[in-house]
């Protein structure tokens, strides 16, 4: 095949087999940043184009248009265009940038809702096909819901459930587009279907049944690619054609798929193998390459989803984890960084900060130091960077695995998995003193059990409680997922993105949990301290009077350290205990995104002194004011939690001001360097960097129009802080800094 | 063996190179107008916790990732640490079989006997200069500064690394003069490194509020930006010296 030729030959060639594609045939990069090229003229004219847009829909409110006649999937729009003449890379969502289309098959009332909330009316015709002749997902779901499970998601105690839109993190290997032509891909999906002849059990069925689909999906890829006037039938046979299947590829999935996180993979130093061999060529130099990713980029920034309000409530600044995974090391020991590695980070410089795409690297202590300094020099110039720890992750994935969403490890094309946002324990551990009610509605929501009546809270008893409570939301977080993702398949499923997966893949249940520092901090108190609980007029604790000192989390403290390790093994074997839909693997996140805001805003007072309504810490962080021994200590609490137990990722958020990061710039790009290297020999998982002085936080809360583009990291993701809701920016200032004195 | 310790801090920057832990202790017999922590004076404060020097060698270690990328270990600050010498010196023995890099941040006012206790075991010595005139020098901090600047050629002579910290207050240590006799004086110093010109700032003030204390230097301002790179250049020009101002 001539796309192919000079490229390494091995078992890639037999098979779809990306990752041993890349070992074959890439070049690591042990240099600097020196050879990285600036933005070319059209790059700059072009995103001043896209500027001009992006001011355009936040004067319109967050939203410029929405296409509310014509449900979107691959092949639903005309093509669309930002600036014809000058984009290397094409490919829109819908026929124009930024405006939205409807994705109905998540949930029809989601649909009219974002509508309305926009002052967008729904076609009557789509209205009527959608209650008439078609289900979607979300009636799907609220038909089998038991009364049980709409109790626990009113209260909160679930929140975010992705049942009333796409489930998304199923990441696509949009990569298999360039590297094999969709005919190939093709070919190999129908060998599979005719393999799944035997023994037509309801499982294989409905396997025969998504592959049957992800053919007419690929299908539908291809006319779309053609209506851009490309045939991606065929691999990519250069840097340029390499880059646009890719990205036909993603488009495509993000046509089908409204999913609130919609990685890209891992497709920077892929891509390098392409580049590579048109620079060796002649036929492309550093510039060029540059300019490709750069308008790539462009395009996954301009990546639109319709949400409702209460989407936005839940996750601020309009976010779509375009999480792309950059570096890491392979199994043999050669570090995966390429010079495309570098051009992909670049782009925070050619085109200035932004949260999309979610640049993740993949640390290691063997990445080349010139890598890890280039990082550390863009994160304090940014805030845009987070950083996931390969070597702790390696052993569990591989060497060829993206990050869906924030912090979860998936194989690319091998993994996927059923997304179950979180629960919220802190509320649980009011439930265990209030006997199951509920602390604000006084509904009986947990099981029965008598209220705590003692004067002083005692730690095995609450601990006891806790544990019953805890058994009874396993119970009901495992039912509620299977009857998602039951209808989710059924009447939301990801052709596409499946298209670009093996047949036969590994699925995770991923569950989530909000207020484990809150907790921890809690049974702390009443572990160490004297906790009197104080009951209000219908009985139910409302507040509580500590006496004395207990150590908090944060603190470097194994005496209250190993209690939010306790929580969270206990938690995830009580989810294990439960038979899964399609018996995927039970895995759990200590990940909140912003919903930290809105979880406490629906919890009582705790025990350890948070006031009903406060916001809870984000992900795995301690909460603000309970570190008391800086920024070490703190890390190396959340650095304990362990992996093991919460394998879909344990995010962390930290906050410093540059100066306190050293007196000069390469003092300070040595201290952030040294110190991720410290938090991941420690044994962390993730940590967001955000080098950012509280003054120009304060400054951007006034004067938003100065700082369109202040981009900062919260748990898992980056938004555009000026985006975000003044409740959220108030959370987010009263984190703790990291600053001099 | 005990410390009275005023607080830790496990992650700073700024106080010798590398992440450093930082333990405060808890006691100053200066009295500087300017002093941003007047909480660390009182030595018997109640609100200072007592460790010993296996406790603090236990915090200590749990940083030793951090230090061994950035080239980080312990810094004793206050308060004044050499006060509490004895203790100082338990500490940074252990560190030194850990092999973790020892500093100390001192005004040194403090007698040759308690320098000379920890020498042997101090890597880096953090020195502040108050004020090259000694009749300033009383004015602005209570002490005659002869014994910190003999303390200098002290350590100088004993082959310690030395920073020199100095703290920049418009009209009281900022004329050209005063700098001029510092950096000759900084220029016969050997073992000295670089030098920090650190703004003056107000952000200790309201401890010394909390303090019931008067707080005389009120109207002061931070120095100009400006004025900082100028000065930062005079000095460096003069003692030959590498100068640093925060970024």
């Amino acid at each position: 095949m001539e796309a192919w030729t000079t490229f390494i030959p091995g078992p890639w060639m037999d098979e779809i087999n990306v990752r041993d594609f890349i070992q074959k045939n890439y070049t690591p990069y042990y240099g600097d940043s020196m050879f990285l090229a600036p933005p070319t003229d059209d790059t700059y004219r072009l995103w001043e184009e896209c500027r001009d847009l992006l001011r355009r829909e936040r004067h319109a409110g967050g939203v410029l248009r929405v296409d509310p006649d014509t449900p979107i999937n691959i092949t639903s729009h005309r093509p669309g265009y930002i600036n014809r003449h000058l984009e290397k890379v094409v490919g829109l969502q819908t026929d124009e940038p930024l405006k939205r289309g409807i994705n109905v098959f998540g949930g029809l009332n989601t649909t009219i809702k974002a509508c309305e909330a926009y002052g967008y009316e729904l076609d009557s015709r789509i209205k009527n096909t959608f209650t008439t002749y078609r289900r979607t997902h979300n009636e799907g779901v609220f038909a089998v819901y038991t009364p049980e499970i709409r109790t626990a998601r009113r209260v909160g105690i679930i929140t975010g459930l992705p049942d009333s839109y796409g489930r998304g993190r199923i990441i696509g290997d949009y990569r298999r587009v360039a590297l094999y032509g969709v005919d190939r891909l093709i070919q190999e999906k129908e060998a599979d279907l005719l393999e799944l002849n035997h023994a037509m059990r309801i499982e294989i069925l409905q396997l025969r049944e998504e592959i049957f689909d992800q053919i007419q999906a690929l299908r539908e890829l291809k006319q779309m690619a053609q209506t851009y006037g490309f045939d991606i039938s065929a691999p990519a046979a250069n840097a340029r054609e390499a880059v646009q299947w890719l990205y036909f590829g993603y488009l495509a999935a993000v046509k089908e798929q409204n999913g609130a996180a919609m990685s890209l993979g891992r497709t920077s130093t892929f891509l390098d193998i392409y580049i590579n061999r048109d620079l060796h060529n002649g036929v492309l130099n550093e510039i060029e390459a540059q300019e490709l990713i750069d308008h790539l980029v462009m395009k996954l920034r301009f990546v639109r989803h319709l949400r409702t309000p209460e989407y936005n409530s839940l996750f601020a600044g309009d976010p779509n984890w375009v999480t792309e995974a950059i570096g890491g090391i392979g199994m043999d020991g050669r570090p995966l960084v390429t010079k495309n590695s570098f051009r992909f980070i670049h782009t925070l410089e050619n085109l200035g900060p932004a949260p999309e795409p979610n640049l993740t690297v993949l640390w290691s202590k063997h990445l080349p130091p010139d890598f890890i300094n280039y990082c550390a020099a863009i994160s304090i110039k940014t805030s845009a960077l987070q950083y996931e720890n390969d070597d702790l992750m390696r052993p569990y994935f591989g060497d060829d695995y993206g990050i869906a969403c924030c912090v979860s490890a998936m194989r690319m094309g091998k993994d996927m998995q059923f997304f179950g946002a979180r629960c919220n324990l802190a509320k649980l551990l009011l439930y265990a003193l209030n006997g199951g009610r509920d602390e604000i509605t006084g509904d009986q929501v947990g099981p029965k059990m008598a209220p705590y009546d003692d004067q002083f809270l005692d730690y095995d008893d609450v601990m006891h409680r806790f544990k019953v409570q805890m058994d009874w939301l396993a119970s009901l977080y495992v039912n509620a997922m299977n009857a998602i993702h039951y209808m989710h398949d059924r009447y939301a499923y990801e052709r596409l993105q499946m298209a670009l997966h093996d047949s036969e893949v590994r699925r995770f249940m991923a569950f989530g949990i909000a207020g484990l520092s809150v907790v921890a901090d809690s049974l702390s108190a009443i572990r160490y301290a004297r906790v009197k609980p104080m009951k209000d007029e219908r009985g139910i604790i409302s507040d509580f009077k500590v006496e004395g000192t207990y150590p908090k989390y944060g603190n470097d403290d194994d005496r209250v350290d190993s209690l939010v390790a306790a929580v969270v093994k206990a938690f995830i074997s009580r989810l294990r205990k439960h038979p899964t839909y399609r018996n995927a693997e039970p895995t759990l996140s200590v990940l909140t995104i912003t919903s930290n805001v809105v979880y406490g805003k629906h919890t009582g007072t705790t025990p350890d002194g948070r006031k009903k309504g406060e916001p809870l810490a984000p992900g795995a962080n301690p909460l603000h004011g309970r570190e008391e021994n800086g920024a070490v200590a703190a890390c190396n609490s959340v650095a304990k939690i362990p992996y093991e137990y919460a394998r879909d990722g344990i995010s962390y958020t930290f906050s410093v001001a540059p100066s306190a990061l050293g007196t000069t710039s390469t003092e300070q790009v040595n201290n952030l360097a040294a110190l991720l290297a410290g938090f991941f020999t420690q044994g962390g998982q993730h940590i967001n960097i955000n080098a950012v002085s509280l003054a120009t936080l304060k400054e951007a809360m006034e004067h938003p129009e100065k700082y369109p583009d202040l981009t900062i990291r919260v748990s898992g993701y980056a938004v555009h802080f000026i985006k975000l809701s003044r409740e959220q920016q108030e959370e987010i200032i009263m984190r703790t800094f990291y600053k001099s004195i | 063996m005990l410390g009275r310790v005023h607080s830790i801090d496990t992650f700073s920057t700024l106080d010798g190179p590398g992440i450093r832990t930082v333990v405060f202790l808890q006691g100053c017999h200066l009295r500087c107008r300017y002093c941003q922590n007047p909480d660390t004076w009182n030595y018997d404060s109640p609100t200072a916790r007592v460790y010993t020097p296996e406790e603090i060698m236990a915090i200590v270690k749990r940083s030793q990732p951090y230090f061994s990328f950035s080239g980080g270990g312990l810094t004793f600050s206050g308060g004044e640490p050499l006060l509490q010498h004895r203790f100082v010196r338990e500490v940074f023995k252990h560190c030194q079989r850990e092999s973790i890099h020892t500093a100390v941040d001192t005004s040194l006012y403090v007698s040759e006997i308690s320098l000379m206790d920890i020498l042997p075991y101090t890597r880096l010595v953090l020195a502040d200069i108050k004020q090259m005139d000694p009749e300033k020098s009383i004015a602005l901090v209570g002490a005659s500064n002869r014994r910190n600047l003999e303390n200098l050629r002290l350590v100088d002579a004993n082959e310690v690394e030395i920073w020199i910290r100095y703290v920049l207050i418009p009209g009281y240590t900022d004329h050209e003069d005063d700098l001029a006799q510092m950096a000759q004086f900084i220029r016969g110093l050997k073992n000295v490194t670089r030098i920090d010109l650190l703004p003056y700032h107000t952000l200790g003030q309201h401890k010394w509020q909390m303090l019931g204390i008067d707080y005389e230097l009120g109207p002061v301002q931070p120095p100009q930006p400006h004025r900082l790179i100028q000065l930062k250049r005079y000095l460096q020009e003069k003692s030959g010296k590498r100068v640093h101002i925060p970024s």
